[in-house]
Protein backbone atom coordinates (compact mmCIF):
# COMPACT_ATOMS: atom_id res chain seq x y z
CA UNK A 1 0.00 0.00 0.00
CA UNK A 2 2.68 2.45 0.98
CA UNK A 3 4.59 1.78 -2.24
CA UNK A 4 1.45 2.27 -4.26
CA UNK A 5 0.74 5.61 -2.61
CA UNK A 6 4.29 6.80 -3.25
CA UNK A 7 4.13 5.62 -6.86
CA UNK A 8 0.88 7.49 -7.43
CA UNK A 9 2.25 10.71 -5.93
CA UNK A 10 5.45 10.40 -7.95
CA UNK A 11 3.41 9.80 -11.13
CA UNK A 12 1.28 12.84 -10.38
CA UNK A 13 4.32 15.02 -9.78
CA UNK A 14 5.95 13.79 -12.95
CA UNK A 15 2.79 14.47 -14.94
CA UNK A 16 2.45 17.98 -13.57
CA UNK A 17 6.08 18.87 -14.20
CA UNK A 18 5.92 17.34 -17.65
CA UNK A 19 2.90 19.37 -18.73
CA UNK A 20 4.45 22.44 -17.18
CA UNK A 21 7.61 21.90 -19.18
CA UNK A 22 5.57 21.41 -22.38
CA UNK A 23 3.78 24.70 -21.88
CA UNK A 24 6.97 26.56 -21.22
CA UNK A 25 8.43 25.14 -24.41
CA UNK A 26 5.33 26.14 -26.34
CA UNK A 27 5.55 29.68 -24.99
CA UNK A 28 9.17 29.94 -26.00
CA UNK A 29 8.35 28.70 -29.45
CA UNK A 30 5.55 31.24 -29.91
CA UNK A 31 7.75 34.03 -28.69
CA UNK A 32 10.48 33.08 -31.12
CA UNK A 33 7.94 32.82 -33.93
CA UNK A 34 6.66 36.33 -33.29
CA UNK A 35 10.16 37.67 -33.17
CA UNK A 36 10.86 36.03 -36.52
CA UNK A 37 7.75 37.60 -38.03
CA UNK A 38 8.72 41.09 -36.96
CA UNK A 39 12.22 40.74 -38.27
CA UNK A 40 11.29 39.20 -41.62
CA UNK A 41 8.22 41.32 -42.16
CA UNK A 42 5.59 39.95 -44.49
CA UNK A 43 7.31 38.52 -47.57
CA UNK A 44 4.03 38.15 -49.42
CA UNK A 45 3.28 41.82 -48.88
CA UNK A 46 6.75 42.65 -50.16
CA UNK A 47 6.04 40.60 -53.29
CA UNK A 48 2.87 42.62 -53.89
CA UNK A 49 4.82 45.85 -53.46
CA UNK A 50 7.56 44.69 -55.80
CA UNK A 51 5.04 43.98 -58.58
CA UNK A 52 3.29 47.28 -57.90
CA UNK A 53 6.58 49.16 -58.34
CA UNK A 54 7.26 47.34 -61.63
CA UNK A 55 3.84 48.50 -62.78
CA UNK A 56 4.53 52.03 -61.65
CA UNK A 57 7.85 52.10 -63.50
CA UNK A 58 6.18 50.81 -66.67
CA UNK A 59 3.62 53.63 -66.56
CA UNK A 60 6.38 56.19 -65.94
CA UNK A 61 8.06 54.83 -69.07
CA UNK A 62 4.79 55.03 -71.07
CA UNK A 63 5.21 51.30 -71.64
CA UNK A 64 1.70 49.87 -71.82
CA UNK A 65 2.83 46.33 -72.61
CA UNK A 66 5.20 46.20 -69.66
CA UNK A 67 2.33 47.50 -67.55
CA UNK A 68 0.22 44.55 -68.73
CA UNK A 69 3.03 42.17 -67.70
CA UNK A 70 3.52 43.79 -64.32
CA UNK A 71 -0.19 43.94 -63.52
CA UNK A 72 -0.61 40.27 -64.44
CA UNK A 73 2.13 39.42 -61.94
CA UNK A 74 0.49 41.71 -59.41
CA UNK A 75 -2.82 39.85 -59.74
CA UNK A 76 -0.93 36.66 -58.88
CA UNK A 77 0.91 38.11 -55.90
CA UNK A 78 -2.33 39.62 -54.56
CA UNK A 79 -4.06 36.26 -54.83
CA UNK A 80 -1.12 34.59 -53.07
CA UNK A 81 -1.33 36.85 -50.05
CA UNK A 82 -1.74 35.10 -46.71
CA UNK A 83 -3.90 36.95 -44.20
CA UNK A 84 -3.68 34.40 -41.42
CA UNK A 85 -0.94 36.23 -39.53
CA UNK A 86 -3.17 39.21 -38.82
CA UNK A 87 -5.94 39.93 -36.37
CA UNK A 88 -9.55 39.16 -37.37
CA UNK A 89 -10.30 42.84 -37.93
CA UNK A 90 -7.16 43.30 -40.05
CA UNK A 91 -8.00 40.18 -42.04
CA UNK A 92 -11.41 41.55 -42.93
CA UNK A 93 -9.85 44.86 -44.06
CA UNK A 94 -7.11 43.12 -46.00
CA UNK A 95 -9.53 40.80 -47.79
CA UNK A 96 -11.60 43.77 -48.89
CA UNK A 97 -8.60 45.82 -50.04
CA UNK A 98 -7.08 42.89 -51.91
CA UNK A 99 -10.34 42.10 -53.72
CA UNK A 100 -10.53 45.69 -54.89
CA UNK A 101 -6.84 45.89 -55.82
CA UNK A 102 -7.10 42.63 -57.75
CA UNK A 103 -9.97 43.98 -59.82
CA UNK A 104 -8.01 47.09 -60.72
CA UNK A 105 -4.89 45.09 -61.54
CA UNK A 106 -6.97 42.79 -63.76
CA UNK A 107 -8.42 45.77 -65.60
CA UNK A 108 -4.95 47.21 -66.09
CA UNK A 109 -3.80 43.96 -67.66
CA UNK A 110 -6.54 44.28 -70.29
CA UNK A 111 -6.43 47.98 -71.11
CA UNK A 112 -4.55 50.59 -73.06
CA UNK A 113 -2.48 53.14 -71.24
CA UNK A 114 -5.07 55.82 -70.48
CA UNK A 115 -7.34 53.27 -68.82
CA UNK A 116 -4.37 51.70 -67.07
CA UNK A 117 -3.55 55.02 -65.47
CA UNK A 118 -7.16 55.55 -64.34
CA UNK A 119 -7.13 52.23 -62.53
CA UNK A 120 -3.62 52.80 -61.22
CA UNK A 121 -4.91 55.72 -59.16
CA UNK A 122 -7.28 53.60 -57.10
CA UNK A 123 -4.87 50.68 -57.07
CA UNK A 124 -2.26 52.97 -55.51
CA UNK A 125 -4.69 53.90 -52.78
CA UNK A 126 -5.40 50.21 -52.13
CA UNK A 127 -1.70 49.34 -51.96
CA UNK A 128 -1.09 52.23 -49.57
CA UNK A 129 -3.89 50.89 -47.35
CA UNK A 130 -2.36 47.40 -47.43
CA UNK A 131 1.01 48.76 -46.34
CA UNK A 132 -0.67 50.65 -43.50
CA UNK A 133 -1.63 47.25 -42.07
CA UNK A 134 1.28 45.01 -43.07
CA UNK A 135 4.11 47.49 -42.74
CA UNK A 136 7.13 47.29 -45.02
CA UNK A 137 10.84 46.77 -44.54
CA UNK A 138 11.79 49.54 -46.95
CA UNK A 139 11.35 53.28 -46.73
CA UNK A 140 8.63 54.38 -49.13
CA UNK A 141 7.58 57.75 -50.50
CA UNK A 142 4.00 58.70 -51.16
CA UNK A 143 4.06 61.13 -54.08
CA UNK A 144 1.33 63.34 -55.45
CA UNK A 145 0.39 64.96 -58.74
CA UNK A 146 -2.27 67.68 -58.33
CA UNK A 147 -3.16 67.75 -62.03
CA UNK A 148 -4.20 64.21 -62.82
CA UNK A 149 -7.89 63.60 -62.16
CA UNK A 150 -8.13 66.37 -59.54
CA UNK A 151 -5.09 65.02 -57.70
CA UNK A 152 -3.64 61.54 -57.63
CA UNK A 153 -1.03 59.82 -55.50
CA UNK A 154 1.30 56.86 -55.87
CA UNK A 155 4.04 55.05 -53.98
CA UNK A 156 7.72 55.03 -54.82
CA UNK A 157 10.90 53.53 -53.40
CA UNK A 158 12.88 56.59 -54.46
CA UNK A 159 12.54 60.14 -53.28
CA UNK A 160 12.97 61.66 -56.74
CA UNK A 161 9.61 62.15 -58.40
CA UNK A 162 8.78 60.30 -61.62
CA UNK A 163 5.16 60.66 -62.67
CA UNK A 164 3.32 57.46 -63.68
CA UNK A 165 0.14 59.31 -64.69
CA UNK A 166 1.71 61.51 -67.35
CA UNK A 167 4.94 59.66 -68.11
CA UNK A 168 7.24 61.52 -70.46
CA UNK A 169 4.69 64.32 -70.94
CA UNK A 170 5.31 65.61 -67.43
CA UNK A 171 7.97 63.29 -66.13
CA UNK A 172 9.06 65.05 -62.98
CA UNK A 173 5.78 66.71 -62.10
CA UNK A 174 4.71 66.04 -58.54
CA UNK A 175 5.92 66.18 -54.98
CA UNK A 176 6.62 63.93 -52.04
CA UNK A 177 3.56 63.97 -49.79
CA UNK A 178 4.87 61.76 -47.02
CA UNK A 179 7.31 59.01 -46.17
CA UNK A 180 6.36 55.55 -44.95
CA UNK A 181 8.70 53.39 -42.89
CA UNK B 1 -24.96 23.32 -108.55
CA UNK B 2 -25.04 20.05 -106.70
CA UNK B 3 -22.27 21.31 -104.32
CA UNK B 4 -24.29 24.41 -103.50
CA UNK B 5 -27.33 22.28 -102.78
CA UNK B 6 -25.34 20.04 -100.41
CA UNK B 7 -23.85 23.00 -98.57
CA UNK B 8 -27.28 24.58 -98.27
CA UNK B 9 -28.68 21.41 -96.75
CA UNK B 10 -25.81 21.09 -94.30
CA UNK B 11 -26.24 24.71 -93.25
CA UNK B 12 -29.95 24.21 -92.72
CA UNK B 13 -29.45 21.04 -90.70
CA UNK B 14 -26.74 22.69 -88.63
CA UNK B 15 -28.99 25.65 -88.01
CA UNK B 16 -31.80 23.40 -86.80
CA UNK B 17 -29.48 21.31 -84.66
CA UNK B 18 -27.97 24.26 -82.79
CA UNK B 19 -31.45 25.38 -81.79
CA UNK B 20 -31.57 22.36 -79.50
CA UNK B 21 -28.41 23.25 -77.64
CA UNK B 22 -29.24 24.48 -74.15
CA UNK B 23 -28.87 28.14 -73.21
CA UNK B 24 -28.67 29.48 -69.70
CA UNK B 25 -31.34 32.13 -69.65
CA UNK B 26 -30.69 35.04 -67.34
CA UNK B 27 -34.08 35.37 -65.76
CA UNK B 28 -35.25 35.91 -62.24
CA UNK B 29 -38.67 36.57 -60.75
CA UNK B 30 -37.43 38.32 -57.63
CA UNK B 31 -35.38 41.43 -57.03
CA UNK B 32 -33.04 40.84 -54.08
CA UNK B 33 -32.83 43.45 -51.36
CA UNK B 34 -29.23 44.14 -52.36
CA UNK B 35 -30.47 45.81 -55.53
CA UNK B 36 -29.01 49.21 -56.43
CA UNK B 37 -32.40 50.89 -56.71
CA UNK B 38 -33.68 49.48 -53.42
CA UNK B 39 -30.59 50.45 -51.48
CA UNK B 40 -30.19 53.93 -52.93
CA UNK B 41 -32.68 56.72 -53.38
CA UNK B 42 -32.59 56.77 -57.17
CA UNK B 43 -34.68 59.42 -58.96
CA UNK B 44 -37.30 57.75 -61.17
CA UNK B 45 -35.92 59.03 -64.48
CA UNK B 46 -32.50 57.57 -63.64
CA UNK B 47 -34.12 54.34 -62.50
CA UNK B 48 -35.79 54.09 -65.86
CA UNK B 49 -32.60 54.87 -67.75
CA UNK B 50 -30.61 52.23 -65.86
CA UNK B 51 -33.32 49.63 -66.49
CA UNK B 52 -33.43 50.38 -70.20
CA UNK B 53 -29.72 50.88 -70.85
CA UNK B 54 -27.96 48.68 -68.33
CA UNK B 55 -30.04 46.07 -66.57
CA UNK B 56 -30.26 43.59 -69.45
CA UNK B 57 -26.60 42.71 -69.02
CA UNK B 58 -25.93 43.97 -65.52
CA UNK B 59 -28.67 42.29 -63.50
CA UNK B 60 -30.16 38.86 -62.89
CA UNK B 61 -33.03 39.53 -65.25
CA UNK B 62 -32.68 40.06 -68.99
CA UNK B 63 -35.58 40.97 -71.22
CA UNK B 64 -35.34 38.58 -74.18
CA UNK B 65 -37.12 39.58 -77.39
CA UNK B 66 -38.13 36.65 -79.64
CA UNK B 67 -35.18 36.83 -82.03
CA UNK B 68 -32.69 36.72 -79.17
CA UNK B 69 -33.80 33.19 -78.40
CA UNK B 70 -32.61 31.95 -81.78
CA UNK B 71 -29.15 30.45 -82.03
CA UNK B 72 -26.43 31.59 -82.56
CA UNK B 73 -27.76 34.91 -81.30
CA UNK B 74 -28.66 33.40 -77.93
CA UNK B 75 -25.07 32.23 -77.46
CA UNK B 76 -23.72 35.64 -78.38
CA UNK B 77 -25.97 37.23 -75.78
CA UNK B 78 -25.19 34.60 -73.16
CA UNK B 79 -21.51 35.53 -73.39
CA UNK B 80 -22.20 39.22 -73.10
CA UNK B 81 -24.55 38.81 -70.17
CA UNK B 82 -22.13 36.55 -68.31
CA UNK B 83 -19.29 39.06 -68.76
CA UNK B 84 -21.51 41.98 -67.90
CA UNK B 85 -22.74 40.45 -64.66
CA UNK B 86 -19.22 39.46 -63.64
CA UNK B 87 -18.12 43.08 -64.04
CA UNK B 88 -21.15 44.66 -62.42
CA UNK B 89 -24.45 43.32 -61.15
CA UNK B 90 -26.86 46.03 -60.01
CA UNK B 91 -29.04 43.43 -58.27
CA UNK B 92 -26.16 42.53 -55.99
CA UNK B 93 -25.00 46.05 -55.32
CA UNK B 94 -25.24 46.02 -51.55
CA UNK B 95 -23.14 42.89 -51.22
CA UNK B 96 -20.13 45.03 -52.10
CA UNK B 97 -18.05 46.87 -49.51
CA UNK B 98 -17.91 50.67 -49.66
CA UNK B 99 -14.45 50.46 -51.15
CA UNK B 100 -15.64 48.28 -53.99
CA UNK B 101 -18.79 50.31 -54.53
CA UNK B 102 -16.61 53.39 -54.98
CA UNK B 103 -14.49 51.55 -57.55
CA UNK B 104 -17.55 50.38 -59.43
CA UNK B 105 -19.08 53.87 -59.44
CA UNK B 106 -15.86 55.24 -60.87
CA UNK B 107 -15.98 52.66 -63.64
CA UNK B 108 -19.66 53.35 -64.35
CA UNK B 109 -18.91 57.06 -64.74
CA UNK B 110 -15.89 56.49 -66.97
CA UNK B 111 -17.66 53.96 -69.19
CA UNK B 112 -20.61 56.24 -69.79
CA UNK B 113 -18.42 59.31 -70.32
CA UNK B 114 -16.23 57.44 -72.80
CA UNK B 115 -19.28 56.12 -74.63
CA UNK B 116 -18.06 52.56 -74.10
CA UNK B 117 -21.25 51.58 -72.35
CA UNK B 118 -23.85 50.58 -73.36
CA UNK B 119 -22.17 48.41 -76.00
CA UNK B 120 -22.60 49.52 -79.60
CA UNK B 121 -23.93 46.07 -80.47
CA UNK B 122 -26.68 46.60 -77.90
CA UNK B 123 -27.68 50.14 -78.87
CA UNK B 124 -27.79 49.08 -82.52
CA UNK B 125 -30.86 47.01 -81.70
CA UNK B 126 -32.04 49.01 -78.68
CA UNK B 127 -31.97 52.60 -79.84
CA UNK B 128 -33.65 53.79 -76.67
CA UNK B 129 -30.68 52.52 -74.64
CA UNK B 130 -28.34 55.16 -76.08
CA UNK B 131 -27.35 57.96 -73.75
CA UNK B 132 -28.06 61.46 -74.96
CA UNK B 133 -25.61 64.07 -73.70
CA UNK B 134 -28.15 65.26 -71.17
CA UNK B 135 -28.90 61.76 -69.96
CA UNK B 136 -25.20 60.96 -69.65
CA UNK B 137 -24.58 64.12 -67.62
CA UNK B 138 -27.50 63.37 -65.35
CA UNK B 139 -26.57 59.77 -64.64
CA UNK B 140 -22.87 60.56 -64.30
CA UNK B 141 -23.60 63.35 -61.81
CA UNK B 142 -25.80 61.04 -59.78
CA UNK B 143 -23.15 58.32 -59.69
CA UNK B 144 -20.43 60.79 -58.74
CA UNK B 145 -22.49 62.20 -55.90
CA UNK B 146 -23.23 58.68 -54.72
CA UNK B 147 -19.52 57.86 -54.74
CA UNK B 148 -18.71 61.00 -52.74
CA UNK B 149 -21.32 60.09 -50.15
CA UNK B 150 -19.84 56.66 -49.44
Amino acid sequence: MKNLKISVIVMLLLTVSFTNAQEKEKMNHDHNHNKMMDMKGDTKAEAILSDYFSLKDALVADDSEKAVEASTKLVASLKAFDESNYTAKEQKELTDIIEDATEHAEHISKSEIAHQREHFKVLSRDITDIVAITGTKNKLYQQFCPMYDKGSAWLSTKEEVRNPYYGSRMLKCGKVQKTIH
Amino acid sequence: MKAVKIIAWIALIAFVVIQFFPVDYNQSETVPDTDFMLVNDVPSDIQNKLQVSCYDCHSNNTQYPWYSKVQPIAWFLEGHIKEGKAELNFNEWDSLSSRRKASKLRSIVKQIENGEMPLASYTLIHKEATFSEKEAQRVVKYMENLKDSL
